[in-house]
């Protein structure tokens, strides 16, 4: 019976694990998509501001089609099983970011603003596109040489003092440059200003999960049971508190409401997710409610924005918060369902900051509430491959560092976008990818490259079991 | 620029980055559902008719063939062997009055990836009368037909279970 082996072989499925795609043809497909999308749109805003195909259309869809034609090269060679998505997505709200800060560029009105603010008026695209390239160059050195995200938790206590560092860097005398009414640059001479709260909010990410990695039994595990909540020990209350006495310092003397809640909330969010304990959420709240409440009743700046908020008609007249914050609100009404067209709006009105942090209010106006929803869902589809990332990690601290990254990610997004449409109080902050800013468009290419190392790891087949089962020995089942 | 081309234009636009969300929710979808159980043995039989009567017929077999066809292929005779529970579930094997190996060993017809199921656990076979026959070949945990340890060759009912290790095969129609 032996000589069977010949017909059977031709009848058998001998299954494996079924080898999983790389799917980085998709991946290409899709920038190619997310490529065309931003020429359109720049070609689009040409001829309703000048009547013409800007001439430098070719230059542009060349220059984004070649970054992303680098990001997609690297990652075929580096981390081939990594998410088909998240390139495509970050190279489209990038190229698209880029077209919205060119549109503002045109406007009269921003120029005279600049004009006879700082003398001269310099155009922002320009110098976004070179920020975006040396982000992607970021990226692509994340992708090439951090072989594995786990050697990242050796720097656990290290990236803590860092990121430390860096958040204090603005307070430092000569050194921050406080132009804005937050103390959230640098100034670094001959080459510009620096927010290195944007890189610190990465370098945190690893000291948390580090950090929870080790201590998440604890925390979960020895708590008391008060009123439906576990609550923790006070020793591992410790770590909490600190963090959140760090966020209200940032808070007080950098007057940067965003950073220190997207601190705390990453901080509140990666511990939820390491212990798994709801009380956590609820301590979190608590907290930020009471941390958020004390400071706006001291510090002036803050207390404005607060004021802003509430009311910004009552003061609009008066007080520059309150108008920006009217004119943002009256550029997503006057957008309408389906916008007024890329270049024909006026949220230019807001005058200071309309290409940074309210950037998002010329996409409520030009696109409407469909492109609004559009652009949002790019972003959730981005937290949502973060998310599916963390799932799919085989190790916890790829899981936490995941979680975080995406967490911080989707954090900043709503404190930015509820800042500007009037939901809460508006915090100083960028739209990772879309709004102006050097600082935040590097450090977002680089959580990006982050997320694809991590999938790579997360999504790469195993590898294959050992040859010869033959030799292992069959387990006998004892009864 | 006419307002026609800049409406015509901006709704252009929206639906282009719309399109874009629906084709990445679309690459999330086949993300999700990416793995399929395909038998493969019997697609590939169609695919290649002639290569499939060419190889299939080593001489030993060829007197048995008719006989499972013709003699006792009633309305009883199983078809296919179905692997319903373990790590193979879903594949099957069609029945074509070959032997069938189950075991470790790479040369086994299936290739079971199983710590309890020995090197060449055990076979499955027709006997002159078509009827199948499964045999334990001295494996360390046995066989189990319907709960029963195998000791000697048993012909195999329609849809009785074969245990063995975690892996549950039976033969169907």
């Amino acid at each position: 019976m032996s000589s069977t082996t010949n017909t059977s072989t031709q009848h058998t499925s001998t299954i494996g694990a079924i080898g999983a795609p790389s799917r980085r043809n998709t991946e290409l497909a899709l920038l190619v998509f997310a490529v065309v999308i931003p020429v359109f749109a720049y070609a689009n805003v040409g001829l309703a501001i000048n009547d013409q195909v800007p001439t430098g259309l070719l230059g542009y869809g060349l220059g984004l089609g070649l970054l992303a034609g680098i990001g997609h090269i690297v990652v075929r060679k580096f981390a081939a099983y990594a998410d088909p998505l998240l390139l495509p997505l970050a190279t489209l709200l990038n190229g698209l970011g880029l077209v919205f800060i060119w549109r503002l560029d045109q406007s009269e009105r921003l120029q005279n603003l600049a004009e006879s603010a700082y003398g001269v008026f310099t155009p922002s695209a320009p110098k976004q596109l070179l920020f975006s390239a040396l982000g992607l160059a970021l990226f692509v050195a994340v992708v090439v040489f951090l072989k594995d995200h786990r050697i990242l938790q050796r720097y656990t206590y290290i990236s803590m003092a860092v990121a430390l560092v860096l958040l204090v860097l603005p307070l430092v005398p000569g050194l921050g440059d406080d132009t804005f009414g937050a103390k959230i640059w640098i100034r670094i001479p001959g080459v510009g200003t620096i927010q290195p709260g944007e890189f610190a909010k990465i370098i945190l990410a690893i000291f948390f999960s580090g950090y929870l990695m080790v201590k998440r039994d604890a925390l979960a595990l020895a708590s008391r049971r008060f009123m439906g909540l576990y609550l923790p020990r006070g020793r591992d209350l410790g770590p909490i508190i600190t963090i959140w006495a760090v966020s209200l310092l940032i808070l007080i003397f950098e007057n940067d409401l965003g950073t220190s809640l997207l601190f705390f909330g990453m901080f509140v969010i990666m511990l939820y997710v390491a212990t798994e304990r709801t009380s956590w959420i609820v301590i979190g709240l608590l907290m930020s409610a009471a941390g958020a409440v004390g400071v706006a009743s001291f510090a002036g700046h803050v207390q404005a924005r607060v004021n802003a908020w509430l009311d910004p008609w009552s003061c609009y007249e008066n007080s520059d918060a309150c108008y920006q914050i009217g004119q943002s609100i009256m550029s997503f009404g006057s957008g309408g369902v389906l916008g007024t067209g890329l270049g024909q709006g006026n949220s230019d009105l807001i005058g200071f900051a309309a290409n940074s942090d309210f950037i998002f209010s010329t996409v409520g106006e030009e696109l409407g509430l469909a492109g609004v929803m559009g652009i949002l869902l790019l972003y959730g589809l981005i937290i949502e491959r973060g998310v599916r990332t963390a799932l799919a990690a085989r190790d916890p601290f790829g899981k936490l560092f995941a979680v975080g990254l995406s967490g911080a990610f989707a954090l900043q997004i709503f404190v930015v976008v509820g800042g500007v449409m009037g939901l809460i109080p508006l915090t100083g902050m960028t739209m990772p990818f879309f709004a102006a800013g050097g600082s935040s468009v590097i450090a977002n290419w680089a959580l990006i490259g982050l997320l694809l190392r991590i999938s790579d790891t997360a999504r790469r087949p195993a590898p294959a079991p050992a040859p010869n089962p033959d030799a292992e020995m069959t387990q006998v089942v004892r009864p | 620029m006419s307002e026609l081309t800049l409406t015509v234009m901006r709704l252009g636009f929206l639906a282009v980055l719309w399109l874009f969300v629906i084709v990445a929710v679309q690459v999330i979808r086949s993300d999700l559902f990416g793995t399929r159980v395909t038998q493969r043995g019997s697609r590939r039989e169609n695919a290649r008719p002639q290569q499939a009567a060419r190889q299939a017929a080593p001489p030993q077999q060829r007197g048995q063939q008719p006989a499972a066809s013709g003699g006792r292929r009633g309305r009883n005779a199983p078809t296919k062997l179905v692997v319903s529970e373990g790590t193979l579930t879903g594949t099957t094997v069609a029945l074509q009055g070959q032997t069938i190996t189950l075991g470790r060993a790479h040369d086994s017809t299936i290739v079971l990836d199983d710590d309890y199921a020995s090197s060449r656990h055990a076979r499955i076979y027709p006997d002159r009368d078509g009827q199948w026959i499964v045999e334990d070949l001295g494996s360390t945990n046995g066989t189990y037909l319907d709960r029963n340890r195998l000791t000697t060759p048993t012909p195999i009912p329609l849809g009785a279970p074969i245990r063995i290790g975690k892996t549950v095969i039976e033969l169907r129609k």
